[in-house]
């Protein structure tokens, strides 16, 4: 077993352990909650560095802790991104959270959720992502609830039955799987699979779809995508953001890291079953998300149904990954970054509004674009990325990801695609129909208003982001294909 | 040269954008500088191309996205042939008569030149595209300029209309980019130069879908019956300029990428569907003849004519021969002058008028000569008068399909007649006939930028009817090739 010496492959995760416990003593002893604030932003660059040094280190590759966890490209991909988003929702939480009073321990909780993710980015073991993916979850039951009023208390509610539910599922699937190879290194199961015989596909098929299920509601993909839209909608905003992006990225990341490190990628016996039922979740959680989105006028709320569909295309690059295409997990991986950039805009752009005109509602987005013209104008970009259209990421990432289903040469994944990209269609009518109130309609009120600075800066910066990458994606693109190599 | 002709006015709506508030009024001069730079570049790529040299020239490529980062290769490749290079022409010649007829526009005169700058370079783009994804994506970036220069300098039922335009291209497009991703998969590349010269024989999906799901999209911006409803919405509710380049340049993106893509990368499929191909073309003719008949908008009239004379590209493409490919491609230059044209006059009457219904005007020729005098030239092209443009790229597609289609041919040609009919029959409806005294004090058309994009579109259009050789000569060098693929195909 690993000793004390070993501590060091997860130094950005204990960075962000010990910047909790600081943020709580902090706040007992000081009054001002910029402090809180400052202390938990000072805890994410600690661990940027942690994570840096560990790149510099050439640490790389190396496993620890008795197998626990890895120090791969695949973990540092995801640990940069995780503290990222979790910056900037750190960074935009002194507008977005009004109703929240607990300001000291809704730091320290998004900070033990951040921390746990990039555990679960790292892990390698069974054991490891359950103990990972459950403090995640448990610590986001609170924030979800933790503005303490009617809709946030039932989004917390709703979000922990929900996730209790999925945890025993998921430990089934695990069950399973141990039982089966008698190991829970994924390296283990992996090992087994590949040597395995048709006698125990049945028993296999069984326990990944159990799996998938499991983390299937931590990635909100139909059918098990039913607490998103009332969570999305009642949770703080901030939450909502860290939810829709962070927590769904440590979704998809653990998935790749179980069906393709665990399950043995595309050249299993059972890999076919697996393509199968991603495709089949893609095909459902594009199709629902965007037609629900369609009638929604709730910001919020539209955009859980929104990221329901955006899973489903993820998805589409989960099921091309088990058709064996080479191109999948980059594909995964390099839409997960760009998701990030554009999600956090509109999410920041909304709450950004959110504080100035105090409302959710799509009407009250009518002319925007006269109010806060930077606000609209980031927005509407970032809604031309999540409907993919050029130059925005959102296109190269949805083109990419079509393109790694298509490259399997398999012909009923073509057919998949077919039904995303008049999804695409369809969802084109309500994020632009969002765009269209912002800068076409006549705003109810006529008090333009500015983001705070902090806000605004974070605003640009997404917008630049996925501009940037719409343009010259090649950077992103190498980084998502060095991390896909990683994981076989 | 072509990177140049694709970023000047990319350039110039930046430098727009950056104009001081105060200086707002000086983007039509921005506006008008960059559009004619880029036009002077298409002048000087016509009369540079080389006409007795096959394949593309002025080429400029590099990879963008790297094979060896995302396991398959984007290329950004430029390049002309005897296809492309008069739709750049036309491209240039038109943005800068759209430039001309907006410069009384007063309304956001900066962002409105600014997103007509970035239509002509998205439209150049899907000309210039040497590899498929690029192609799409100059394909979808000319929706955002397109929807907001008619939702908010439109008239009408604007929004209905932009949104109504904005998704049927998306629905229509969805499809194609599936088709090219297979078609990637199938041969290896994007590169339209290297499919052309090996088509697939068979794909993880049957070819016909393929064809069907690329073929979508061109028909839907060609558009053809009965994918056609977008098109007079978005006519009659779009500023003048827009419909001049909706018209003239937007519209031939469809028949261009069929003559483009599908008939040399899926020979074998559209001799298959050949047959089907003539029906909805000679439908499309007659049926659009027949709906223009009854319009009572002279805007919407000059928009369902295009629905007629567009079916005339669809006719001469699915005879797959030289000739008949040939007079499509003339057609969609000459169509792109002539109605082209026809707009702006109609924009000019609107401007003066105020109304468009043809039965409120009258012997508006006493009124405005000159205006008259172009509108009845314009007229007398569409409608296929020997000497004038229209009637050489018409007569061609007949000599290419008559054999090859007689039925749709001659249904073709009835529409003709029923063209003969509309137009000279809004001519005496709207410029002969007993003056009305409401329209006394209209001026003629008398600002200098009217006149020149007038004139401009004129020249171009006696010049192709008088001389066809100047244009036939390169468009030859172009659809040769194109032609023997098809054929040796079949």
């Amino acid at each position: 077993m690993g000793g004390l010496e070993e501590l060091h492959h997860i130094a950005p995760v204990i960075a962000l352990l010990a910047g909790a416990a600081l943020v709580l003593l902090a706040d007992l002893v000081s009054n001002r909650r910029t402090d809180v604030q400052w202390l938990a932003l000072l805890a994410l660059v600690v661990a940027t560095f942690m994570a840096c040094w560990q790149v510099l280190a050439g640490i790389a590759g190396e496993s620890a802790l008795g197998g626990a966890v890895v120090v791969d490209v695949f973990s540092l991909y995801f640990t940069f991104l995780l503290l990222a988003v979790a910056a900037a929702v750190v960074i935009v939480s002194s507008d977005g959270l009004q109703r929240v009073e607990q300001k000291g321990e809704f730091y320290a909780l998004l900070l033990t959720s951040t921390a746990s993710m990039v555990l679960l980015a790292q892990a390698q073991e069974l054991i490891t992502i359950f103990v990972a993916l459950e403090t995640t979850s448990i610590v986001q039951f609170v924030l979800a609830g933790i503005a303490r009023d009617d809709r946030s208390s039932e989004a917390g509610l709703k979000y922990l039955l929900t996730g209790a539910i999925s945890a025993a599922v998921l430990l089934y699937g695990f069950a399973f799987l141990f039982g089966l190879s008698g190991t829970t290194s994924l390296a283990g199961i992996a090992e087994f699979v590949g040597t395995g015989s048709e006698e125990t596909r049945l028993a296999l098929v069984l326990a990944f779809v159990l799996v998938a299920a499991g983390i299937g509601f931590k990635m909100a993909i139909v059918p098990f995508h039913a607490w998103a839209p009332d969570v999305y909608q009642g949770a703080p905003t901030p939450v909502t953001t860290f939810l829709s992006v962070a927590s769904k990225a440590a979704g998809f990341a653990i998935v790749l890291r179980i069906f393709y490190a665990g399950l043995g990628g595309g050249d299993t016996f059972v890999a076919e079953d697996w393509a199968k039922m991603f495709a089949v979740f893609a095909a459902l959680s594009m199709t629902f998300g965007n037609i629900a989105a369609i009638q929604q006028t709730d910001v919020k709320r539209l955009l859980g149904y929104s990221s329901i569909a955006q899973a489903g295309n993820i998805a589409v690059g989960l099921a091309a990954v088990a058709g064996g295409s080479t191109l999948g997990p980059s594909a995964v991986l390099f839409f997960l970054g760009t998701y990030a950039a554009t999600n956090l805009g509109v999410f920041i752009a909304v709450i950004a509004v959110s504080k100035s005109i105090g409302s959710d509602d799509l009407r009250d987005y009518a002319g925007l674009l006269k109010r806060s013209p930077g606000t609209a104008l980031v927005l509407s970009l970032c809604l031309l990325s999540l409907t993919g259209i050029p130059p925005t990421a959102g296109f190269i990432a949805k083109v990419y990801v079509f393109n790694s289903a298509v490259q399997t040469g398999e012909n009923w994944l073509v057919w998949l695609i077919v039904v995303a990209v008049l999804n695409t269609a369809i969802s084109a009518y309500y994020y632009l129909r969002w765009a269209r109130v912002m800068i076409l309609d006549e705003p109810r009120e006529t008090v333009a208003f500015r983001p705070s600075l902090a806000t605004n800066g974070l605003l640009m910066l997404a917008g630049a982001g996925v501009l940037f990458l719409g343009v010259v994606p090649t950077p992103l693109i190498e980084a998502a294909r060095r991390a896909a190599e990683t994981l076989v | 040269m072509l990177t140049a002709f694709l970023l000047i006015p990319a350039i110039g709506a930046l430098v727009i954008a950056l104009l001081p508030r105060g200086r707002a009024q000086d983007a039509r001069w921005v506006a008008l500088v960059a559009s004619g730079l880029a036009f002077a570049i298409s002048i000087l790529v016509f009369v540079q191309f080389d006409r007795d040299q096959a394949g593309y020239q002025f080429v400029d490529r590099f990879e963008w996205i790297r094979a060896g980062d995302a396991g398959f290769s984007v290329q950004y490749a430029l390049g002309v042939d005897g296809l492309s290079t008069p739709m750049v022409l036309l491209t240039g010649l038109l943005s800068v008569a759209a430039v001309l007829v907006s410069f009384n526009v007063s309304l956001r005169p900066k962002e409105y030149f600014a997103w007509l700058l970035v239509l002509e370079t998205a439209v150049a783009g899907v000309f210039l595209s040497l590899d498929l994804i690029q192609f799409f994506i100059f394909w979808e970036l000319e929706l955002i300029p397109m929807y907001l220069l008619i939702s908010i300098w439109g008239s009408g039922r604007k929004e209905y209309s932009a949104m109504k335009f904005l998704l049927y291209t998306i629905a229509g497009s969805a499809l194609m980019l599936v088709g090219f991703l297979v078609l990637g998969l199938t041969a290896g590349t994007f590169d339209i130069e290297r499919l052309t010269a090996s088509p697939p024989t068979e794909a993880i999906i049957p070819l016909a879908a393929i064809f069907w799901f690329i073929l979508a999209a061109f028909l839907v911006k060609l558009p053809v019956f009965p994918v056609h409803t977008w098109l007079p919405d978005a006519h009659t509710d779009a500023p003048t300029a827009v419909s001049v380049m909706l018209a003239g340049v937007l519209l031939k993106m469809g028949g261009y990428g069929i003559l483009r893509i599908v008939l040399p990368i899926l020979p074998d499929q559209a001799q298959d569907f050949r047959v089907l191909l003539a029906a909805i073309a000679g439908f499309s003719v007659v049926y659009g003849a027949l709906i223009t008949l009854r319009q009572r908008d002279l805007k919407r009239l000059v928009a369902y004519s295009s629905v007629s004379h567009m079916g005339y590209v669809l006719l001469g493409i699915a005879a797959l021969g030289p000739v008949g490919l040939s007079g499509a491609a003339l057609q969609m230059f000459t169509h792109g002058t002539i109605t082209g044209l026809l707009f702006i006059m109609v924009g000019l009457v609107y401007d003066r008028a105020h109304t468009r219904q043809i039965s409120e005007l009258s012997g508006l020729m006493h009124r405005m000569p000159l205006i008259g005098v172009v509108m009845i030239v314009a007229g007398l092209a569409a409608l296929g008068l020997p000497g004038l443009s229209g009637f050489v790229a018409e007569l061609t597609v007949f000599l290419g399909s008559l054999e090859a289609h007689p039925v749709a041919t001659i249904a073709a040609v009835f529409g003709v007649v029923l063209a003969a009919g509309y137009i000279l029959w809004t001519v005496q409806r709207v410029f002969t006939g007993p003056p009305n005294e409401r329209w006394a004090d209209l001026p003629d058309a008398n600002q200098w930028w009217e006149r020149t994009a007038m004139g401009a579109m004129l020249v171009s259009i006696l010049v192709v009817g008088i001389y066809p050789r100047v244009l036939t000569d390169v468009i030859e060098s172009g659809i040769d090739p194109i032609a023997a693929i098809v054929q040796r195909g079949g």
